[in-house]
């Protein structure tokens, strides 16, 4: 591989942090809903997406029952199959790499990845890998950290991050608005997403909204 | 086994197996002009959806909150053209005043 760009490591980063820090959250709330530490650890270093970590151990502290737990964990998990799909022809990797690259397919190393992408192919595959480790190095530690001190940090809300996930989010996709068709997919998926939300079971409606793209892209 | 090593390994093996078959459906599936297209438009649709749902809801309603302040600051700083880093920032900064001092 080729030198990385400042830019590319500035926003892996950046993206790292922000959404690793949120591993505390999801360490305390682990830990707060009965999950013992080293079961909230597995969980951010094997499962490995915030959304369907939060639903596993969410539906278990609402009283569900294991398989409910998986199951919805799982239904906000095809959203990295999806990612994937994206990644794959981008990365042309094999083997063991392959099985790495798909662990840390998520939405942070896929954004980042396709927010560089205009750069050329080895600005998206450095976005991609040094995302993809830097928030699993983050994300783990965080999480270790929430999780031996789940009373102790208290409302993350407190410092903002449930604000600079979405900003983070939005400064990823931003750049992609090349046309009015790409804004109006945008605005669309946002008020779909939002109207699907008290229909829809938490997640699926992020994941209902690959549909709209796929009907506008089967425009010619 | 009781329900949370169920809960935490069953998670976790459909988690990974998900990723790996995103990567292991073979390339020439993705070939036709209009896999193309739709492989480019997807992000765009699922990172707005992201956005919306994680700036105006919270579980299953919609909620205006100091989130909302925090991801408009973010569209301002896009709009003026801000490095990454400084869209993140004041969205964070911006959130944080609110929810602690109203």
């Amino acid at each position: 591989m080729s030198k990385v760009e400042a830019i590319t490591l500035r926003d892996s980063l950046s993206v790292s942090l922000t959404v690793g820090a949120y591993g505390i959250a999801f360490g305390a709330a682990s830990v707060a809903n009965g999950f013992s530490v080293v079961q909230s650890c597995l969980l951010s270093i094997l499962t490995f997406s915030g959304a369907s970590q939060f639903a596993a151990i969410g539906v278990i502290g609402a009283g569900g029952s294991a398989l409910s737990a998986i199951a919805s964990a799982s239904l906000l998990g095809v959203r990295n199959g999806l990612y994937g799909v994206i990644m794959a022809p981008r990365l042309k990797v094999k083997g063991f790499k392959r099985i790495i690259a798909a662990q840390i397919t998520i939405d942070e190393s896929t954004a980042v990845a396709l927010g560089a992408e205009k750069r050329g192919p080895d600005a998206m595959q450095h976005g991609f890998w040094l995302t993809g480790f830097g928030v699993f190095l983050f994300w783990n530690l965080f999480t270790l950290l929430g999780a031996l001190s789940a009373q102790a940090m208290g409302d993350t809300r407190a410092w903002g991050l449930d604000s600079a996930v979405p900003a983070a989010f939005l400064g990823l996709v931003w750049p992609r608005l090349e046309n009015n068709r790409d804004r109006a997919l945008a605005i669309g998926s946002v008020l779909f997403a939002l109207a699907m939300t008290p229909v829809l079971p938490a997640g699926l409606p992020i994941i209902a909204s690959a549909f709209i793209a796929i009907a506008v892209g089967l425009r010619p | 086994m009781n329900t949370f090593w169920i809960a935490t390994i069953g998670t976790s093996v459909i988690a990974f197996a998900l990723k790996l078959s995103g990567h292991s459906i073979p390339a020439h599936w993705l070939e036709h002009p209009i896999v193309q297209r739709i492989n480019a438009l997807i992000p765009i649709a699922l990172l707005s959806a992201l956005v919306g749902v994680q700036t105006f809801t919270e579980k299953n309603e919609i909620l205006i909150d100091h989130r909302v302040a925090g991801v408009s600051v973010a569209v301002i700083s896009l709009l003026l053209k801000a490095p990454f880093p400084i869209v993140v920032l004041s969205s964070a900064i911006t959130s944080a005043a609110i929810y602690n001092w109203f």
